[in-house]
């Protein structure tokens, strides 16, 4: 018995819908099994991690407000995946983002209000982008390999990040543990009454059809997909891949420096040292998962933000170790990679001797 | 008692999804017979040949070798039996020795010095000539095939199979292998030779085995056969000649280059060098060369996807476009059809409608405020089908679902429904069947007809000859003065394709 | 200056230059293959977590080096079958084998937190690894030498060998070897396996002779500097042992002035230090434009035959 692939004459949609949703409850199925085999108690796990969150109606802010950050890091992404373009650095972009937020704020001391928010915010894109842009600027002008160099940035950005909470922004009244000082209360984002959901919240919901129409409607779109599927023909059909490059890289950026303002102005309300929590990371899952479709990863983001506080739920309630949710999250990208092949493919099953 | 048989295939039968690629073909080949197998592209000459070397398997059908029924399971047991094959497309690794390439091909492990020896021997028995420690990408394509001849020969092949060898040779080349190949043969290596040359095969083979569509049609002599005769059994028909006006009178010059010169693109492109001709309205402009001697950079420099720093080296009705990029060139009326269809004239996964996008979208108005318009890009890809009657299940297939044939219909379709003012196309029926070359080149014709200036570039001398108005040839970057069709002279243009200049009058 | 000073620096930086000299030249044959393995972070993991149990369970230092290089070898194998057997993204797939690797290696690790093991240092008699200058040559851990001798016998295999020449064969076109008749997945899968166990021995040097014991994440993104290393040598095997001296030495320097308190500049400049000259080294390399051409053509492409 041996597979053979077919190639399919066009896409099959139906799969690529189906077959992220299979990878998820693949992934529940497989985890339960494993983790009994290793004696974790693998039924328990899957249930606290991927559906106590969504029985326990208190908890769906937290899914919120987890899904925020991740979804606006994971549009940025998907946008340059599909120019082929592999930013793994958003972690660092996101924390970039955070500190030039930041840096406004002290700038303007205690005075707020909504311009000094957007100001903040604005600041946090810029920063994004602008370490975005180094990358972006070394792929372009001399063929650096962006997923190592944004990678490596990621590691120069969190040492900034140690400088500056450790150092000059750090809080004088902070018993010398390294921190900024909490924001006022006039500098942060504006929060639904009675919740901990921020205005980033609604952005993050707003920012995935922004994206959907600019993808599959706009020219820019069209040109960021025939550039990642064809420079060649991308040539030929007069569109400039160096700049769609430098866009996509800058534009990814740009989102997680917002996504790092949002969780500064929005949740955290100060940058220490844990500040960088892996959102930039895992977004990379979340873009995959949501099939590097805006709407995609809105869901995708949600799916992921369910087993980010599932993992917390259920390291304190039965003991399962927060690495646990960091597996079944890798677990699942590799099911919906794995899968890839059956968008395309049609997959036969031939029997010897027949 | 019959003559020995090396070859013999009986009832073999190939199917891929949606085609049948070999439908009961037999036939058989003596030892020191030098076989033809003629066919069009896409009769399933190819797809046989891989089923003899191991690559493929039958579906159906046998093979003998020496009287022997036997399954051939890869290439290795191919070699082990005595075949030897060089394909067309060579497999050949760029970046590595001749040496280390021959090496590849061995089965037995042999130490370097020793092949070396051996390698020197054959190539002086035969009068290959190489240099064993080049790095293959520095080599020209002739001498490639020669690394891949040499590979063949070290295994004392019983069958060496040629697949479409000339087809990037020079007419010199090409004698200095038919003398190897009668060498071989003389020696009783019989010797399967697939081409759909005929006047190669009326010189060289012994026996014809004719192929259409996957069946076999006829085994001949092809000394006996005309050339005519053996067409029309390759073709399966009468062949249609080209509808052109009367009398042709052309006008004033669309295109104008001059002193076009181009880097090369990555180490192994060729530049070009101070290229310059005319083309007038009305009028077909053909370049010949061999495969790599700057065919791609001119279509690159003239369709401004490599645009160059002298705005006046290309100049489109009178306005200096070389240094505008491919999008504004396209505004001043500058269409072009690469030879790469899948991955450069269209992107392979998206739908035929978003190719249309790729270069119509602003002669046609698909895009208003930034935003594309799904509808005029469906409604224009509809019409292309139509009017090229492309075999596709509408304008949501995607490029790469469509055959060849069928896909470089669309491509010339999309360009020459745009209206052009000037056309550069490249190797315009390259891997397309006969039906849809005639529609393709008929539809060449009209365009000139009503008035715009056209290049073809193609490495189908017979095409260009048939096609066009005017012919130059190109070679090593560098092009030759135009020469009227029907007045050139078929050496003369083959000692251009060999890079000798001028020689032609002088040559003895 | 005085020659204790330099002999323990010499010997800082070869232990730093190690575990990244390791995994760089098993990556460097998983690329010579034409594929591009990003979860080297991950098997290193794998290889620092594996390493260390088998060290607790059977005493053995020895054994723990196998049991590195098994693990680094199964985790690999995740990727191969993925990217081989069904063709998905390299990048992707790369990607997602060190986030699994991340948290496979800190779920293993639980059961070891707290831990210590004897650290495997070198077997020489103490006169001789000991010895205040001799200890330059005698006083390292096995894995050392080991790796220092992996340099010439993988410049020996790829250059001289027939196998390395297949590999590299299949790197450079894989239609064609696999239209001579070679079994390019079965070289993938080879390739792939090896440049995990180097990865997994390259890992095991942090859990069982830098510090002897298992701690998350431990291995701290040596793996990306070690897959930038390949690119920066240029796919050659004497350069890429030149560039793993060249940050081992930046390592080194950001532990000296930790130590030493170079109090002018922060320490997060130093510590940011080896990663912010990699992109400097990387942009160098890539700009002369003459490391790409020593690149496998294949590097990173699917294997699509058409049979």
């Amino acid at each position: 018995m041996r597979l053979k692939l077919e190639k399919r004459r066009e896409a099959s949609v139906a799969m690529l819908v189906a077959t992220p949703i299979a990878s998820v409850l693949l992934t529940m199925l497989i985890g339960m099994v494993v983790f009994d085999l290793i004696g974790i108690n693998g039924t328990k796990a899957v249930v606290d991690i991927f559906l106590s969150p969504i029985l326990a109606t208190y908890k769906w802010q937290d899914v919120a407000l987890k899904a925020a950050p991740l979804v606006i890091i994971a549009l940025g992404l998907s946008m340059g995946n599909r120019a082929q373009v592999w930013n793994i650095g958003a972690e660092g972009q996101y924390v970039i983002g955070a500190l030039s937020a930041a840096g406004v704020g002290i700038a303007f001391g205690t005075s707020g209000g909504f311009f000094v928010v957007l100001l903040m915010v604005i600041a946090g894109m810029i920063g994004g982008g602008a370490w975005a842009a180094i990358p972006a600027v070394l792929r372009t002008r001399f063929n650096v390999n962006e997923i190592l160099s944004s990678l490596m940035l990621t590691y120069v950005a969190l040492q900034v990040l140690g400088y500056l909470v450790g150092g000059p922004w750090k809080d004088p009244n902070g018993r010398n543990f390294p921190a900024t000082a909490p924001l006022d209360p006039s500098q942060t984002l504006p929060v639904w009454p009675g919740s901990t959901v921020h205005l980033g919240v609604l952005i993050a919901v707003i920012l995935p059809f922004v994206f959907w129409v600019i993808m599959s409607r706009s020219e820019f779109g069209y040109q960021v997909r025939v550039v990642g599927s064809s420079p060649t023909a991308a040539r030929h059909g007069g569109f400039d891949s160096k700049r769609t490059i430098w866009a996509t890289l800058v534009i990814g950026g740009t989102m997680a420096g917002l996504a790092g303002a949002l969780e500064f102005t929005g949740v955290l309300h100060k940058v220490d040292l844990g500040f960088a929590s892996g959102y930039g990371f895992t977004a990379i899952i979340v873009a995959f998962l949501g099939r590097l479709n805006p709407i995609g990863c809105l869901v995708a983001g949600i799916v992921l933000a369910v087993t980010y506080v599932g993992g917390q739920m259920a390291q304190t309630s039965v003991h399962i170790p927060n690495s646990t949710a960091g597996i079944f999250q890798a677990m699942m990208l590799f099911f919906i990679l794995a899968s890839d092949i059956l968008v395309r493919y049609r997959v036969r099953v031939i029997v010897k001797g027949v | 008692m019959a003559e020995p048989v090396r070859l013999q295939l009986t009832g073999i039968t190939k199917r891929f999804p949606g085609v049948l690629a070999n439908d009961q073909v037999g036939f058989s080949v003596k030892p020191g017979e030098i076989h033809a197998l003629l066919g069009e592209n896409g009769a399933g000459k190819s797809t046989l040949v891989k089923m003899i070397y191991g690559i493929m398997q039958p579906d159906a059908g046998e093979i003998r070798w020496d009287g022997q029924r036997i399954t051939v399971a890869n290439p290795k047991a191919a070699r082990k039996l005595g075949v030897g094959m060089v394909f067309q497309h060579f497999s050949l690794f760029e970046a590595m020795t001749v040496l280390e390439n021959i090496a590849l091909g061995m089965d037995a492990k042999i130490p370097a010095r020793e092949l070396e020896a051996k390698i020197v021997a054959v190539m002086g028995q035969y009068g290959l000539k190489l240099e064993p420690h080049r790095i293959v990408s520095t080599l020209s394509v002739g001498e490639r095939q020669r690394i891949e001849i040499v590979r063949a020969l070290l295994l004392n092949p019983k069958l060496l199979i040629m697949d479409e060898p000339t087809s990037v040779l020079t007419p010199q080349e090409v004698d200095q292998l038919f003398v190897v190949l009668r060498k071989l043969a003389a020696e009783g290596c019989s010797i399967l030779y697939i081409s759909h040359k005929l006047h190669e095969i009326k010189a060289l083979c012994d026996t014809a085995t004719i192929l259409r569509g996957g069946k076999l049609v006829d085994t001949c002599d092809p000394k006996v056969e005309t050339s005519r005769s053996m067409a029309e059994k390759m073709i399966g028909g009468s062949l249609k000649d080209i509808q052109r006006g009367a009398s042709r009178s052309f006008g004033v010059e669309k295109l104008q280059v001059r002193g076009l010169n181009l880097a090369a693109e990555g180490p192994f492109g060729t530049a070009l060098k101070d290229i310059s001709f005319a083309v007038r309205a009305g009028e077909i402009f053909g370049i010949a060369g061999v495969a790599g001697n700057g065919q791609n950079a001119l279509l690159l420099a003239l369709s401004g996807e490599e645009p160059n720093d002298n705005a006046a080296s290309v100049t489109v009705d009178g306005v200096a476009v070389g240094r505008m990029k491919a999008r504004d060139r396209r505004a001043q009326g500058v269409a072009s059809v690469p030879e790469e269809r899948n991955g450069h004239a269209a992107v392979p996964i998206f739908s035929l409608a978003d190719n249309a996008i790729l270069t119509a979208r602003d002669r046609l108005g698909m895009v208003r405020a930034g935003l594309i318009d799904p509808k005029a890009a469906r409604t224009y890809a509809g019409e292309v089908i139509e009017a090229f009657s492309v075999k596709a299940t509408g304008p949501g297939a995607s490029a790469e679902s469509l055959s060849g044939g069928n896909l470089q219909k669309y491509i010339m379709g999309r360009e020459i429904l745009q209206k052009p003012q000037v056309l550069v196309v490249s190797q315009p029926t390259w891997g397309v069947d006969a039906g849809a070359a005639g529609a393709i080149h008929q539809a060449l014709v009209d365009l000139a007809a009503e008035g715009s200036a056209i290049v073809v570039i193609s490495q189908d001398l017979d095409e260009l000859l048939s096609l066009c108005d005017t012919l130059a040839v190109i070679n090593g970057g560098r092009l030759s003065a135009p020469m009227q069709v029907a007045e050139a002279r078929i050496d003369e243009i083959g000692l251009l394709m060999g890079g000798i200049h001028g020689e032609a009058n002088h040559a003895a | 200056m005085n020659w204790a000073f330099i002999i323990a620096e010499i010997i800082t930086v070869v232990g730093l230059t190690t575990p990244i000299l390791l995994a760089g030249l098993g990556e460097l044959v998983v690329e010579k293959s034409g594929v591009l393995n990003l979860g080297v972070e991950g098997m290193m993991l794998v290889g620092a977590i594996s390493g260390f149990g088998v060290t607790v369970y059977t005493g053995n230092p020895w054994l723990g080096v196998v049991g590195a290089a098994v693990g680094g070898a199964l985790a690999s194998m995740l990727f191969a079958v993925l990217v081989l057997q069904l063709n998905s993204n390299q990048v992707a797939t790369g990607l997602a084998l060190t986030i699994f690797g991340t948290g496979i290696s800190s779920l293993l690790g639980l059961g070891f937190t707290g831990r210590i093991v004897v650290p495997f240092l070198s077997v020489f008699p103490a006169s001789l690894s000991k010895h205040p200058v001799l200890q330059v040559i005698f006083g390292y851990s096995p894995i050392v030498y080991f790796a220092l001798i992996m340099v010439p016998l993988t410049t020996w295999f790829l250059t001289a060998t027939r196998a390395g020449l297949i590999l590299r064969a299949v790197g450079e076109n894989d239609l064609s070897a696999h239209s001579i008749g070679y079994s390019v997945v079965r070289v993938r899968y080879a390739a792939i396996a090896f440049g995990g166990a180097m990865a997994g021995i390259g890992g095991c040097y942090f859990s069982m002779v830098i510090t002897p014991m298992w701690a998350e994440k431990m291995t701290a993104g040596r793996g990306w500097i070690a897959l930038a290393l390949v690119v920066f040598a240029g796919w050659r095997t004497g350069r890429l042992l030149a560039g793993a001296y060249f940050f081992g030495i930046l390592m080194a320097l950001e532990l000296l002035a930790k130590g030493v308190g170079f109090s002018i500049l922060p320490s997060q400049f130093w510590a940011a230090m080896p990663y912010a000259m990699t992109v400097v080294a990387l942009s160098f390399i890539s700009s002369r434009g003459t490391a790409g051409a020593n690149a496998p053509a294949c590097l990173g492409k699917p294997f699509l035959p058409s049979t």
